[in-house]
């Protein structure tokens, strides 16, 4: 530890630490606490480690259920916006508008206190005892739901970027719509549907922290348990933007290989200019 | 001819609305009102509109105090990317990445519970000028949106700035123009031009992050709608209309900003 009074004309924080004899710098980071950052950040039981891991497995749980979810829908919902009848048509463009203009935080709310409150009269309706849903499928289905609609409009682009020959030739051909959409469509469009559904991952997984505020038990509301037992709110806020910028750097990683294999054979972005 | 060109068009608009399947679609959407209107309860309105109104207001303000700051922040931020010497464009990178990397939710509440647990410690900041807004709840959202803002609009703004044909600086320079001059008059205004259409999707992208500051106990709408819930039991008829009200403002602003889109020149570069 240098001499802190030298630094106190400098450095207020300096000051206030050399007025204070025994602080030490990383008493600014544990006010309340004397116990080591280390210590604190432990997996196991006297440190709360262990719970943000928990949290954060929690986390991506939710993000790829939501995400598997999301692209379910938006592929359906891709297909019907572009091949549907007017009426299907016209209520994915409601749906599409509606859940990319209100809130994420409003809609889960909504969203969570309809989902559960729906099953659970449907339940009573047909003679079965009320339920309660996990938060783990609760949280799939709404952020699954709000996903679909983002994901619609990626797919349907992405479809729509194909070139028009490509799908005429494989209908000449005789392929079933099935045989079409596995052999032709999904991989020519994958490309173009890559980069932005890219993206919508990057959202779930932040997305999931929304979740806290139902009161869903991960990243986010164990840091903020762990922070309000211990009292050190910003070494416990700092390790889980820690966390989460790691899964989202981890996960640039991983997309821009999958990104390069889907453009293989495709003349590379810089060329093609 | 004018007159007849916008009765067409006003006939072709009428008639994109009016196809069959589109009327009773709109019939049953009505009927829906209707029932909510009727089978919902709304007899705590009047006593809340007040605030309700209060709160869009202060949503509203939020909003474009951060997007104007954050805007100002993002010009620097894409500048030092697009063509700034590396210790301005690492820090810049590094920013944004943060931002961007992490939730809006845990930025706010670090900067609230964090940076707020921490300044109350220093006798010097507690006697400063600053001392009274730090204590409040609505700066550290404040701070927090501008940050969110500028994260991903600079990165907008990188690729609005490294966009600008080299030829177009380069006339600039041959011209005699200052460094500041090309800034001012090429490079920021056709960078703008680049990124307005974006402009539209971050604006609203940042009204939809404004309810996360009822989080940390500044009242906006959706604070508001919370107390509502807490104060009446009622679950879906406050969140229904905060949703509306979402939808509402959403709408505004998409039209206003297509309204600024269609005033600039098309063809730029």
């Amino acid at each position: 530890m240098p001499d802190l009074a030298t630094h106190a004309r400098r450095r207020p924080c300096r000051r206030w630490l050399a007025s204070n004899p025994g602080a030490k710098l990383i008493d600014v980071f544990l006010p309340a606490s004397a116990a080591g950052i280390m210590e604190l950040l432990s997996p196991v039981a006297p440190g709360w480690g262990g719970t943000l891991l928990v949290g954060l497995l929690h986390s991506i749980e939710i993000a790829i259920g939501a995400t598997c979810l999301g692209l379910m829908i938006g592929t359906a919902g891709a297909f019907g916006k572009l091949y549907g009848g007017p009426v299907t048509r016209d209520l994915l463009a409601v749906y599409t508008t509606v859940v990319r203009a209100v809130p994420e935080l409003v809609l889960i709310l909504l969203l969570y206190y309809a989902g559960t409150d729906l099953i659970n009269q449907v339940l009573t309706a047909i003679g079965y005892s009320r339920v309660d849903i996990s938060g783990l499928a609760a949280g799939i289905f709404v952020l699954g739901f709000v996903q679909g609609a983002y994901s619609t409009e990626v797919i349907r682009g992405a479809i729509l970027a194909i070139p028009q020959g490509q799908i005429e030739a494989a209908r000449a051909y005789g392929m079933s719509p099935g045989l079409m959409l596995r052999r032709i469509t999904v991989p020519a469009m994958l490309p173009f549907a890559i980069p932005g559904l890219a993206n919508l991952w990057l959202i779930a997984t932040k997305d999931t922290a929304l979740l806290a505020v139902v009161g869903f038990f991960e990243l986010t509301l164990a840091t903020r348990q762990a922070a309000g037992v211990t009292k050190a709110y910003l070494l416990f806020y700092l390790a889980a933007g820690a966390l989460y910028l790691a899964l989202s750097l981890f996960s640039n990683l991983i997309i821009g290989r999958v990104e390069a294999w889907s453009r293989r054979g495709m003349p590379s972005v810089r060329e093609a200019r | 001819m004018s007159a007849e060109a916008s009765a067409i068009n006003m006939a072709a608009r009428a008639s994109i609305w009016l196809k069959p399947h589109r009327i009773v679609l709109i019939l049953i959407a009505l009927a829906l009102v209707f029932c909510a209107a009727f089978f919902m309860r709304w007899d705590w309105l009047p006593q809340y509109w007040e605030m309700g109104l209060m709160g869009i207001w202060r949503a509203l303000w939020i909003l474009a105090v951060t997007c104007a700051l954050g805007f100002a922040l993002a010009v620097p931020l894409g500048l030092a990317q697009a063509g700034g010497p590396i210790w301005f464009s690492v820090p810049a990178k590094v920013f944004c990445t943060i931002i961007r990397g992490t939730p809006l939710l845990l930025q706010l509440w670090l900067l609230y519970y964090g940076l707020g647990s921490i300044f109350p410690q220093y006798p010097w900041i507690r006697e400063s000028w600053l001392w009274p807004y730090l204590r409040q709840a609505w700066p550290y959202g404040v701070v927090a949106l501008t940050f969110s803002f500028a994260g991903y609009e600079g990165e907008v703004m990188r690729g609005a700035f490294a966009g600008v044909p080299r030829g177009q600086l380069e006339a600039a320079r041959a011209f005699g123009m200052s460094r500041w001059k090309i800034f001012q008059r090429i490079w920021l205004p056709q960078a703008f031009y680049r990124a307005l259409p974006t402009l539209t999707g971050e604006t609203v992208l940042q009204l939809k992050s404004t309810p996360l500051v009822a989080t940390i106990s500044v009242i906006d709408i959706f604070a508001v709608s919370s107390k509502v819930r807490q104060d009446t039991y009622l679950t879906y008829e406050p969140l229904l209309l905060l949703a509306l009200i979402y939808m509402t403002i959403t709408g505004i602003l998409v039209f206003v900003f297509s309204r600024i889109e269609a005033r600039i020149p098309v063809k730029i570069g």
